[in-house]
Formats: C-alpha cells, structure tokens, sequence
C-alpha cells in the first residue's frame, strides 16, 4: 500500500501544470454553452491547443497521437483541468469514448482518418444510444439500417443525445438483424451528422439548459466503409464504450464537487439562521461533516479503482459503483446545501440561481449514462453473480 | 499509486483468516459468548505465538514493527471470524506505552505484552464523557507520597483479563495516564454485559486508590498526544473490524439469495434483493477505501490522518448497521433467529459503531476541523 504519486505520475503532473500555465486561457470564453456557435468555436480552438501541446487524448497509444498515460495519470490530468477551471474539451465524448472504440475496433481507414480529427477538435462526436422506446433497455433499440448497394440506409429515431446539435459526428448503434435476438442483430456505425435525412431537435432539461437533443433519421444514406466493427457486433463494442464511460467519469468530477462544497461552506458562514451562523447549528455541522466525508470517500473509491486499472486490466463492471455513488453523492449535496441555505437559496437572484442550477441538474445525474436502477443490477449481476431476470 | 494491500500484507491477512477459521470457528465464538470473561486462554496462546500482541511493537520489545495498515488487515479478519479476545483491549494499551515516551515504563511492559505474559486495558470514559478525553472527571488528588485516584470509569474492555489498566484520570486540570495492576486495593470490577456478547466491558470503580508518580507513565501535553495517537490505532482497528463483519454480512446475504428459492426462483433473481445487495457492497468498498487510506495516513504520520480517522469511523460505523439492517432483510425469518450467525454479527457491527465514537461524534469532530471553529 502506497498512495503516494510514483515518480513518474509526478512528473506527469507536474509537465501538464507547466504546460497549463503557459497555455490556458486568459480570459473566460464568452457566450452561452448550449447553443452559440461562437462559443463551440472557442471550444474547438481549446482543444487544437492541447492536441498542438501533445495534451490530448493522452490516455491513447503513441502511435495514434497519444501520450500512453495510465489511468491515474489521466485522472490527475482530468484533476488538473478541473483545478485550474479550464474550459471544457470539445473532444470529451470524442477521446473518452469514441476514439479508444475505433482504437480498439476500427478498420486502419477508420483510425487514420478520424482519430486526429478528435484530438484536435476538427471533430466534436455524439452518442446515438437511446431511443424513445428504448432507454435502459437500449438493446430492444428500433433505429434500423439496410443495406442498399454500398450505404446503409437508416431510419428511426434517437433521443437524449448530448452536443448532437453541435456535433460533426455521431458513434450511431442501429438494428441490422431485425430476426436475430436483440443482443445479436446490433451495429454500429459512423454516421455524418451534415448527412441528407438527419434533423436535430433541442430538448430543454428542468434546470433550463438544452444540453441534449433528439436526432431524426429519415432514409438517411451512411458508406458502408463507415460500419465499425463486425455486423452484429455492436452490442459487445457497446458494452466496452459504456464501461470506459463509467470509469472515466469520477476524476475531474471530484474538483468540481469539491468547489460546490467549498462554497457552501463558505457561504453558511455569512448566512444567519435563527440568531447566529448557520455554520453553528448541529445539524447544519452533521450535514457538512458528512458531505465532506462523502466526497472524501468518493475520490479514494475512485483511486483504487485507477490503481486497481493500472496494475491489472481494463475496467469492469466495478465501474457501476463508482457512477453510483456519485450521482447519489451529488442529490444529497446539493439537497443538503438547498436546507442549509434556508429559504434565499430558491431565489433566482440569490448567487446568480448557481444552487438552484446546481439542485435541478443533479436530478438528471442518477439517470444518464445508466440509471441508478440499472449500475445496481449490473453490480448485483456481474459483480456479486446474482441471476438475471430480464 | 499503489492502492491496495501488498502481496506481503495480504499474505497476513489469508493466513489470519485461515488462523480464525481453525482456531475460532463460530460454535466456539457462540460458547464464549456465554462465559463472563470471553477468554480463552489456548487461542489466546497461538494469537502470541503468531507474533499479533506486538504487531505494531518496536523489535527491540520482541514486537514485529509492523505498521498500522498490517495491523488493518489482521483487525479485518477479527472481524470476519467474530473473534471474542482482548486483543483491541491490548493492542490499544501497549500503543499508548509505546507513545508515552516512558522508557521504564515501556521496558517492563512491551515485551511482557509482546510476549503474551502480560494484558493491559485502557480505562477512559467516565459515566459522562463519551469519548472525550477532556471531560474525563476521574481525578488524581495529591498526597504526601503521590496520589490518590478516585473516579468510575465505564466501558472498560476486557478488564476481567487484565492485568494492568491504563487509567485516564485528571491532575488538576491535566490529562494524566496511570498504569495500575488490576488487583491494587481499592478497586472494584463489575461485569456490564452489552448487546455484543463478542466484547467484554466492565464497569471499574477507583475508591482512593494509591497511586506513585512512578506509575504515571505521561502527564499532560504528553498524555493528550499518547492518548490521541493510540485511540486513533484503535479506531482504525475497529473500522477494520467492522469491514470483515460487514464482508461476512454481505457474503452470506448474497449467499443466501442465490440459494433460496420462492415463487419458484432464487430470490436473488428478483432486483427489490438485487438493490439492497448492491448497496450492501457499495458500502462495504467504500468502508474499505477509506480505512486502508486512514491506515496508510497515520502509518505515514500524514497531517490529514486525524480528519482520515473520523472520516473512516463516521462512515463504517453508519454503513455496519446498514448492511446488518439489509442482511437482516434479506435473510428473512431465518436471519432473526437466535440458530443463526447472523445476530453475532449484527450485535458486533452495532457494538463497533459505537466503540471509539460513533458516526456523530467523529462528524462533529470532523466538523471542527473543517470550519475551523
């Protein structure tokens, strides 16, 4: 047992807080996240940046533009981004999940032509996953596609995709083998999102953002160079993006929690509650106490998970628990900061409405990138070996 | 980063686990239960011999110097087997020896624990100080000769077995630890049984019991930071006591739902059993980061170990009775029967929650260090 950094993740860490300090930017971007041009443009230069600085994807393999970091190595780089409030990666979906599944399964067309164009942000990707009838269950998906001469022809409908509406790309899973069981008749493909037939529809979420989209799909013509994988196998391919998702997610996610918390405390300081700090009252303390200690918890979880990855394998279903636990975590934060900060903490004006953003986004946590429902069947199933029973 | 036990480390703990299995099965565990002391001497015999009386001792004391993250991994399988003994009693007194800086002291003492030949207790909480060593109201009055200490001191450990009691006591308004043999005049010990039967505590009066400035073996600044130290070993000990009650809870839960059938399938099939088991584990390895991390903290005199120790009491202490609630669930009519092992368990973790402070305690200590205030 050893939690102190190798050698080597210091110096990892310490070549990218000598990059950052050169190269972030100085000034905030400007314009609003969700729908500005402009602002995805800053967002694609952002990331050209760091690609230039050999500071993107850098849990990738040399030969394909990465820097072959370990899991903690690409965790303390998340952390270093989230300390230092860099502007978001127009490629977090496009390196963290679409890039490793070319990596692992794309034809060397496939890898030479699209894995650059993520690092340097020509590319921003979507996820086509859900569907309206289909969202825990996303192998009973309906989209489907044929084959017509050289294209895919595709048809149906995709819901709940985040940056569709600014995306170049989409890692698209559509039904191929309508006959098969489900699990078996799935591909996936790379779809164009300028392609003839596509249209993207905004979906606004209950804090007031629209993050996330439905995407139409009407005879929609894809090469069928651009399948990735075997046909059929998209199911498999699937399951690999999914748990890379899962345990990506918990790194950079500690600094920002960690901000929320810092915060909170520092405001329950100013805020009176019955004659005197709220900070004074017990059960204010207890709700601190215990947040703090949650939180603390959640990035050693997320820590051994790393070195567990590092010195062994790719992730597994362990991931579930780490996706559990934050999305969990953060309800009660935000919960626990709403009752602490009494009555002011509803008004719009009061910080800028951050802790009524910050408690109506939380809601959506335990439900994308798998409900709470589902990470514990998986956990139940193929960590603890309990039967199925769907 | 290496986030785990080392090879060497987990050597300590399966060959621990095998120790327990043979030495302590739980029909034995249940006929100890039933004794008033909760001894037995032969197993007591072989935990000496396997060197765990001074796991954590200096070499020079016969001790294995071993550090507090082997001494985590041994406490766990305790935890596991259930293991009536008044191991955490002593382990927690020949620390605080160890930390008084009192070398007489210690080269009497050490080896004799080290050796087996000697069984020491801490005797701190009042009938109202809780954990807090400051509000301890036992006192030290002076006389012509050295003292005389008057006070009753509750939730002793293992003070039947003892032969020495390392008492928290007041001189005037300093902290000061005094070792007195068990059977010096004036004090009386009673028996108080509680819900775990597994743990031993003693009610031990102190009626004008003598006391030399030879027996106080740390006073003031010095007592405050032995005492510190050696309870934050024990809270560490006990986390970890409370993550192999909870491993064993889990097992035979899950266990238990692939096995029983009803409706025509195993109970594990159905997701209402499946949540509360994936819960239970989410639990149990959360515990665990943050016991081997408290571990790892104070055997690297880290100056985030004292927030890692009640980081990690706090939450195994609310995650034990939790997954005892849940194993009680899922197990059913059988799991509340007296026949099955489950109710050790469940009275241990109970017992553990409260042992060095339970989840509020430390949240509040917790508190005061993070609002500074």
């Amino acid at each position: 047992m050893d939690l102190k950094l190798t050698e080597e993740e210091q110096k990892f860490r310490e070549d990218f807080r000598t990059w950052l300090k050169e190269n972030l930017p100085k000034e905030p971007l400007t314009g609003r996240s969700e729908d500005d041009p402009n602002y995805w443009n800053q967002l694609r230069g952002w990331q050209k940046k760091l690609a230039e600085g050999g500071w993107a994807g850098v849990s990738w393999p040399d030969e394909f533009g990465g820097r072959g970091a370990t899991p903690i190595e690409e965790a303390l780089y998340l952390e270093e981004l989230a300390v230092c409030d860099a502007p978001e990666r127009a490629g977090v979906i496009g390196e963290g999940l679409v890039g490793p599944t070319i990596i692992a399964e794309g034809s060397q067309k496939q890898k030479e032509f699209f894995l650059p164009r993520i690092l340097d942000g020509t590319d921003i990707w979507c996820q086509g996953f859900s569907e309206p009838d289909s969202g825990s269950d996303v192998a009973s998906l309906s989209t489907k596609a044929v084959l017509d001469g050289e294209h895919y022809v595709v048809n149906g409908q995709k819901i709940w995709t985040s940056f569709a509406h600014m995306a170049d790309w989409c890692l698209l899973l559509v039904r191929t083998d309508p006959n098969a069981p489900k699990h078996k008749g799935i591909s996936c493909l790379l779809v164009d999102m300028k392609s003839e037939g596509l249209s993207v529809r905004p979906l606004r979420q209950m804090s007031g953002d629209a993050g996330f989209n439905e995407m139409f799909f009407s005879d929609v013509r894809v090469p069928a160079t651009n399948l990735l994988g075997q046909l059929n196998e998209g199911w498999k391919i699937t399951i690999t993006a999914l748990m890379n998702e899962r345990a990506n997610l918990g790194s950079g996610l500690y600094v920002g929690f960690k901000k929320t918390l810092n915060e909170l405390i520092e405001r329950s300081k100013t805020i009176r509650r019955n004659g005197s700090p709220a900070t004074k009252d017990p059960i204010n303390r207890q709700k601190i106490a215990q947040a703090y200690l949650e939180l603390e918890i959640l990035k050693l979880n997320s820590n051994r998970a790393l070195s567990q990855i590092t010195n062994n394998a790719t992730p597994g279903p362990e991931g579930s628990i780490l996706k559990l636990y934050w999305s969990e975590f953060n309800q009660r934060l935000v919960q626990s900061a709403m009752e602490i900060l009494g009555e002011q903490a509803q008004l719009k004006d009061f910080d800028q409405g951050k802790w009524i953003y910050r408690y109506l986004r939380s809601r959506g946590n335990t439900i994308e990138a798998g409900t709470s429902e589902i990470q514990r069947n998986i956990i139940a199933q193929r960590v603890l070996g309990l039967p199925r029973s769907y | 980063m290496h986030f785990d036990l080392s090879k060497p480390q987990k050597l300590l703990q399966e060959s621990a686990r095998t120790f327990f299995k043979r030495e302590c099965p739980l029909t034995r565990v249940r006929e100890l239960m039933e004794t008033g002391n909760g001894f037995d001497e032969t197993l007591w015999t072989h935990m000496v011999d396997q060197g765990w009386t001074g796991l954590m001792l200096p070499e020079k004391y016969e001790g294995l110097e071993l550090s507090i993250v082997e001494l985590a991994a041994l406490a766990e399988e305790m935890g596991r087997a259930c293991t009536p003994s008044p191991f955490l009693a002593t382990t927690w007194a020949s620390v605080l020896i160890a930390e008084s800086e009192n070398t007489p002291i210690q080269t009497k003492y050490l080896k004799a624990i080290a050796e087996g030949s000697c069984m020491a207790t801490v005797a701190l909480q009042d009938a109202e100080s809780g954990w807090n060593p400051n509000l301890v109201a036992t006192t030290l009055q002076p006389t012509d000769n050295g003292f005389k200490l008057t006070g009753e001191k509750w939730y002793v450990l293992d003070a039947a077995t003892a032969d020495v009691l390392l008492v928290v006591a007041k001189k005037r308004d300093q902290l000061a630890i005094a070792l007195i043999p068990r059977n010096r005049e004036g004090i009386s010990i009673e028996s108080t049984p509680s819900i775990d039967e597994t743990r031993k505590f003693s009610q031990v009066k102190f009626n004008e019991v003598t006391v030399s400035s030879e027996d106080l073996i740390a006073v003031g600044g010095q007592a405050d930071k032995a005492l510190q130290r050696s309870m934050h070993v024990g809270t560490i000990a006990v986390c970890a006591d409370l993550i192999g009650s909870m491993q064993w809870m889990l097992e035979t839960t899950v266990e238990y739902a692939k096995t029983r059938k009803q409706f025509g399938v195993p109970i594990g099939s159905f997701q209402a059993v499946q949540h509360q088991c994936a819960d239970m584990l989410l639990l149990l390895e959360s515990s665990r980061s943050a016991t081997y991390y408290a571990a790892w903290a104070l055997s690297e005199d880290d100056p985030a170990s004292e927030r890692a120790v009640s980081m990690a009491k706090a939450y195994c202490s609310d995650s034990g009775r939790e997954i005892g609630n849940r194993a009680c669930q899922v197990l059913g009519g059988i799991g509340f029967t007296w026949e099955h092992d489950l109710q050790l368990y469940y009275k241990r973790a109970k017992g553990d929650e409260l042992l060095f402070g339970d989840a509020t305690f430390h949240r509040e200590e917790l508190a005061k260090q993070i609002l500074n205030d």
